[in-house]
């Protein structure tokens, strides 16, 4: 019995976002008080460098938790993947 | 009747008219978009998200299938390298009457314009690249509705 939970969660990246950090996902163990997206980009970014500029202008990223638009203040809860973007510009 | 593809290969936009006619409704309406040929642009390279991609397209044919009453809706959408010149995206709309096909098909290209997981990279002639940028019209277009 461990009094400390985490879960497994796979991020994947797009677009210039995948260009600059230079891989196309990652898989990470989300500690337990990491609950927010907001929370989790704080995480990552004091795991590795390489964030810092991509994360330098938020405002220019979207999000999607197991396929959905998100913002950052939406709960990780059990999620499996998030998905890291700039604004899509399909069409 | 709703068709959803993500694909490589180019389509054939007149068979699809076609196939969603043999539906019966008495009005068509097609949208086509294709590479412009801005200057010194050779190709654009489209990418998308798998994973999320078709659900996302279902989803915009399926609140558009709530608005109006529709017998059919395509939408191909192609990934990878396009040239100038070359088709990106159709969405073809059947119904009974020509006002419900071509708001639909309109609706549903301002949606695809904000909410399907699609990015565009401009490949230029001297070899320098520029990701597209989200366009504020885009965002106005897909909130008139």
């Amino acid at each position: 019995m461990t009094a400390i939970m985490s879960h497994q969660l796979k991020i994947v990246y797009f677009a210039w976002v995948r260009e600059r950090l230079g891989r196309d996902q990652d898989n990470i163990d989300c500690p337990e008080n990491v609950e927010t997206v907001g929370q989790l980009l704080e995480f990552i970014r004091s795991e590795d460098v390489a964030y810092e500029d991509v994360f330098a202008d938020i405002e220019k990223l979207r999000f999607a938790l197991d396929q959905d638009f998100v913002g950052l203040d939406a709960a990780i809860d059990t999620a499996k993947e998030l998905a890291i973007f700039p604004p899509v510009t399909g069409g | 009747m709703i068709s959803i593809t993500v694909q490589e290969n180019d389509f054939d936009s007149g068979g699809e008219i076609n196939r969603l006619s043999a539906l019966g409704g008495g009005a068509i309406s097609s949208f086509v978009g294709q590479v412009r040929g801005d200057e010194q642009l050779q190709a654009l390279e489209l990418e998308h998200y798998p994973a999320m991609t078709e659900n996302a397209l279902q989803k915009i044919a399926d609140k558009a299938s709530q608005q109006w009453v529709m017998h059919g809706i395509t939408i191909i959408h192609r990934v990878g390298r396009l040239q100038v010149g070359e088709q990106i995206v159709l969405v073809c709309t059947c119904s009974d009457h020509r006002q419900a096909a071509i708001a639909a098909c309109s609706y549903i290209m301002d949606q695809l314009k904000t909410v399907a997981p699609f990015w565009k990279k401009e490949i230029f002639q001297d070899g320098t690249e520029n990701w597209v940028k989200e366009r504020q019209s885009d965002l106005d277009a897909a909130k008139s509705w």
